[in-house]
């Protein structure tokens, strides 16, 4: 192996391991997403949710819930001086965008696996749409990852982090939060699952999370010189 | 040094906007469907294309920061942001007015050039709280350019989704905003770009002179050892040498 993987495995594995231990974001997250659920239902005064609205509402906690991993992703780095070590070992600093990105994926794809269902559970008549739904779900996963993972970076050494995250991570995943609502929307139909559209919003969500791959790998350098 | 050719520039700004207002009141014909109101047009969608295109050279002088490491290119690059921002709030402004004088509504959601304007607008505002709350210089500086770098990424991809988003096809109200335009009305519509342009550039050439003027007195201040008024300058902009 070479050694920026080594460091990519190494930072991955201590992140997993460490929340594995303390149970900082995860447990947050999902509680998080379950009571917006139960604002919703009386907020909306609906108990059975559908097309668009199921969308909105499944979307809109989600992406509230990231943003909730996304603020703590380098807390740890930069309380305990994680960055200093990384600037000093001689690795590819994208391993740690790697990383961590990966790291916040695994995260959004936990928080989904416990969320999602109980959102069927509250408010689908059914569970079809959920299958179909695993795709939108991963690739939107994989954007958040990507630009949660840059503007965290950032975020984290400026005076109000934990404000400054989610106000630039909101317009930036506005696009990603357009497509995965539109590939979702025929998906929760009242009368079964539809697939209008859906290769074509699959791939906005593709070019989206392409983009910011890219585009977090190349800047991340910078984000670390000092 | 950056003062220089302000004058000239100046001059042909006003000379341009004179000759793109005088073009829109005197010479344009008046539309068939809109009547007056559409004159606006001349103004709004100029702003919007020169703000878009600001954003984006925004991001290329970032990149030209990142890669070279030269603060002047951070300078450039957040001047740029900043005159895009506040013709961005012009293009808003213009924008509702068109569409409440033509739809009657101040904001329709189905014109998706005017939404994804929009949600562009709201992340380019998102520049300065996330500028100003990085405390370090140098760091600021790197900071803001990659924010820049991939705002300007996200700025196309942005405009493609809202555009898909609109599940009718919308019958585009403005025929005249996309191809049919008439040869006086479209010449009009140019002279009016060009002066946008010339303004923009103008008032970035501007703001980049004050900065350079203020840097300057600073250091002249602190050459004689003496306290600046105020405690030392702001901390807001980027300064210039």
């Amino acid at each position: 192996m070479t050694p920026s993987r080594v460091a990519y495995v190494t930072i991955l594995a201590k992140d997993l391991r460490s929340e594995l231990r303390t149970l900082q974001s995860l447990p947050a997250m999902a509680l998080f997403a379950t009571t917006t659920f139960v604002i919703f239902r009386f907020g909306l005064d609906r108990t059975q949710l559908s097309g668009s609205l199921a969308a909105g509402v499944l979307w809109a906690t989600l992406l509230f819930a990231a943003l909730l991993g996304v603020n703590r992703l380098f807390v740890a780095e930069r309380e305990e001086g994680g960055f200093d070590a990384i600037r000093l070992a001689p690795i590819d600093r994208s391993a740690l965008f790697a990383a961590k990105a990966t790291a916040l994926f695994a995260y959004l794809a936990v928080l989904e696996l416990v969320v999602v269902p109980i959102f069927a559970l509250f408010f689908l008549g059914s569970a079809a749409a959920l299958g179909p739904l695993v795709a939108v779900l991963l690739l939107a996963d994989l954007g958040i990852a990507a630009t949660g993972t840059l503007i965290s970076s950032m975020a984290v050494h400026s005076r109000a982090r934990d404000l400054l995250g989610p106000l630039v991570l909101l317009p930036l995943v506005v696009p990603l939060m357009i497509a995965a609502t539109g590939a979702s929307e025929p998906l929760l139909a009242a009368g079964g699952p539809g697939y209008h559209r859906f290769g074509s919003w699959l791939a906005v969500l593709s070019l989206y999370d392409l983009i910011f791959l890219l585009l977090g790998w190349a800047v991340f350098d910078f984000l670390l010189e000092d | 040094m950056y003062g220089k050719g302000l004058r000239p520039l100046s001059i042909a700004t006003v000379v341009a906007i004179a000759a793109g207002l005088s073009l829109v009141f005197f010479y344009a014909p008046l539309d068939a469907d809109q009547g007056f109101i559409q004159k606006i047009f001349y103004l709004h969608v100029p702003l919007a294309i020169v703000a878009l295109v600001g954003f984006i050279v925004g991001g290329v002088f970032a990149i030209a920061h990142l890669r070279s490491g030269n603060r002047k290119w951070d300078a450039y690059s957040y001047v740029a942001i900043h005159m895009s921002v506040i013709f961005g709030v012009a293009v808003l402004i213009t924008g509702a007015i068109w569409a409440k004088a033509s739809w009657g509504h101040w904001w329709v959601w189905d014109e998706p050039t005017l939404v994804s304007f929009l949600i562009v607008f709201l992340m380019y505002a998102t520049y300065y709280p996330f500028r100003y709350a990085i405390e370090d210089p140098e760091r600021q500086a790197r900071y803001a350019s990659v924010f820049a770098v991939t705002a300007g990424a996200f700025v196309p991809l942005n405009f493609m989704a809202v555009r898909m988003a609109q599940s009718l096809v919308h019958p585009r109200t403005f025929g005249t905003a996309n191809g049919g335009l008439p040869g006086s009305m479209m010449f009009t519509f140019l002279v009016c770009l060009a002066a946008t342009a010339l303004l923009w550039v103008t008032l970035v050439k501007l703001e980049l002179t004050a900065k350079s003027t203020s840097g300057q007195l600073k250091r002249l201040r602190r050459a004689l050892d003496a306290p600046a008024p105020g405690g030392g300058g702001s901390r807001i902009a980027p300064e210039v040498s």
